[in-house]
């Protein structure tokens, strides 16, 4: 997209060919009180050095050399070289489709590319040209199921993002959708009792999210059964896709859906993201969101199209699928080069060694006494801790060691106090591991493995009385 | 061309009423606005349908258009061929490709709606 200045003089005749004496004028039917006084407060511009420094100071603030083990929703994987470079090619310098969308046939061909890597993780048969992100996605399979079963009830796992149920109850606030939560059995998975309870002829969709926000994998094919003898339809979630190089995907589900950050798109200040959304057939003509489809031209040569728009907003809309639909090609474009980079086997052997890393560091955690697990069900690279102390000044004590330890969980769950949701991916070393480790040793009152043959040790324990 | 048998709205959707139940589909005009019609999604049996309110949607290869019910009622059966086949609607749209029958709550709506005399009048004057 171009830069186009707008400069005194650029303003000066647009006003004159618009008859209006000033900018403000164009504003003067919005009430006085709710406009903006004066200007933004913003610093002035920028030399080009100016800038340089500005970032570099930013730079040097973050958390860069930081080990991570917070996941929760965004995950730091590696990003390879070749991502960014590919990326930043000038054709694909704009996030939105071409108005007349056949004709960036290279646009097209690279989203019809990451609708076939999604189908082909997830085990659906259809998927969209990307979304906003994960709570964006489940919003819209829910309000997608709600079209397909025109009902209004919802059952949200209390395992769900907390995030997503959030973004979910602001979309629907206005128009009647019941929300209920389901509890989770002692593993962490879904209460599968519970479930078989609150279904009734009223439920439109079921959302579980799998491996869930404790990091627990999901039981989907008991589940999809439950939820198919009442109708409704079954909605499976996954905010980390790299689960399903490993993980049987969820065929049972209606619809798959949530985040692809996982690929390719690294984390940083709170986005951007990438949302999925993939489907049985049966449901295409009731999914959001574009839609490219392969086809063959005049002369029998392959090609891609957008399909289906006639369901989408500037043709049909207040009526269309969906009106929030913001897909996001860019990252989206990342993702495909990702996977596309990786392999399957590349890809296998990634999610293999997250969960190598993980487990290894959830054995080493447990073993700690006044540590505990307190979920039995499977994981792959994310599980929950109880932590020997409080879980605050735990949390203090490993960023003095440079690690951002994890999630404490007390803000979604007040029930869980002193438990972190903990992550681990490629990114994190076993020496990382290790010092972890240490620091959690000495917040349960032990000395550490280091000095215990040693004469200097000294208790290092909590400064404050622990536990759950 | 349109069967006198039939009375029309001015959304140019057709009824057939035998006794309680009104065969509803759309017109030959309003086929021909469409284009090539590529799939019908309707009420399902059972459910309630209002006058002058949507009873289902037809997507052509330009748009998806909805279809106003002429009358009030419970739905009592809805055209199966069309899921399969709903290029129907484009070639016999006021025979075998009829949308959805209507168990009609309220006789008196009929008298509204136009006769074939008055609805060919109606749409010389729309073109």
């Amino acid at each position: 997209m171009r830069y186009l200045p707008n400069s005194d003089s650029d303003r000066a005749a647009m006003l004159k060919a618009t008859g209006r004496s000033s900018v403000e004028e164009f504003f003067d039917r919005i009430p006085e009180e709710v406009r903006l006084q004066g200007r933004l407060n913003l610093p002035g511009p920028l030399s080009e050095p100016e800038i340089l420094e500005f970032f570099r100071q930013a730079a040097s603030r973050s958390t860069r050399e930081y080990v991570s083990l917070l996941g929760a929703g965004a995950y730091r994987h590696y990003v390879p070289a070749a991502v960014n470079a590919l990326l930043s090619r000038g054709e694909f310098f704009t996030a939105y489709t071409p108005y007349q969308a056949e004709i960036a046939q290279g646009t097209l061909q690279a989203m019809f590319e990451f609708q076939t890597l999604m189908t082909q993780l997830t085990g659906m048969e259809v998927g969209n040209a990307s979304l906003y992100d994960g709570s964006t996605a489940t919003t819209e399979a829910v309000l997608m199921a709600m079209r397909v079963t025109r009902r209004q009830r919802v059952l949200l796992a209390r395992t769900l993002h907390p995030e997503y149920g959030e973004v979910l109850r602001t979309y629907v606030r206005q128009q009647g959708t019941e929300i209920q939560q389901i509890p989770h059995e002692a593993s962490g998975q879904l209460d599968l009792a519970g479930l078989e309870a609150a279904l009734n002829a009223e439920t439109a969709a079921v959302v579980v999210q799998s491996p869930n926000f404790f990091g627990t994998l999901e039981r989907t094919a008991k589940i999809a059964g439950t939820v198919h003898r009442s109708g409704a339809l079954l909605i499976v979630t996954i905010a980390e896709p790299l689960s399903l190089a490993l993980v049987k995907p969820p065929r049972e589900a209606d619809i798959v859906c949530g985040e692809a950050q996982s690929f390719g798109v690294g984390v940083a200040f709170g986005g951007p993201y990438v949302g999925f959304l993939t489907a049985k057939e049966k449901f295409l003509r009731q999914m959001p969101g574009r839609l490219v489809g392969q086809t063959v031209d005049r002369d029998g040569r392959r090609g891609f199209v957008l399909t289906l728009a006639t369901r989408e907003q500037h043709i049909r809309r207040e009526k269309a699928t969906s009106n929030i639909c913001t897909n996001q090609s860019l990252c989206a474009l990342a993702v495909t080069i990702y996977l596309s980079l990786m392999g399957k086997n590349g890809l296998r052997k990634l999610a293999e060694q997250n969960l190598a890393k993980a487990h290894y560091a959830a054995r080493q955690l447990a073993a700690i006494p006044g540590v505990a697990m307190p979920f039995g069900g499977p994981h792959f690279n994310e599980f929950v801790v109880r932590t020997p102390c409080d879980a605050e000044e735990l949390l203090a004590d490993l960023q003095k060691q440079k690690i951002i330890g994890g999630l404490n969980l007390a803000r979604f769950y007040p029930e869980l106090r002193n438990h972190l949701l903990v992550c681990v991916t490629e990114t994190v070393s076993r020496e990382a591991i290790e010092r972890t480790v240490e620091v959690f040793r000495r917040a349960a009152g032990l000395e550490s493995e280091a000095e215990s043959n040693g004469a200097g040790a000294e208790f290092a324990g909590c400064r404050t009385a622990g536990g759950a | 061309m349109y069967p006198q048998e039939f009375l029309y709205t001015k959304e140019h959707e057709w009824i057939r009423v035998d006794e309680e139940i009104g065969t509803i589909g759309i017109t030959d005009y309003a086929q021909k606005e469409l284009g090539d019609i590529v799939y019908v999604e309707v009420a399902k049996p059972g459910e309630h349908v209002a006058a002058n309110e949507s009873l289902g949607t037809v997507e052509s290869v330009k748009a998806v258009s909805e279809i106003f019910s002429p009358v009030s009622g419970e739905v009592s059966a809805v055209n199966a061929k069309l899921q399969n086949n709903p290029e129907m609607l484009n070639t016999d749209p006021h025979g075998g490709a009829w949308l959805i029958q209507v168990r009609l709550s309220d006789r008196s709506e009929i008298e509204k709606l136009m006769t074939a005399d008055e609805y060919e009048a109606y749409i010389q004057k729309e073109k």
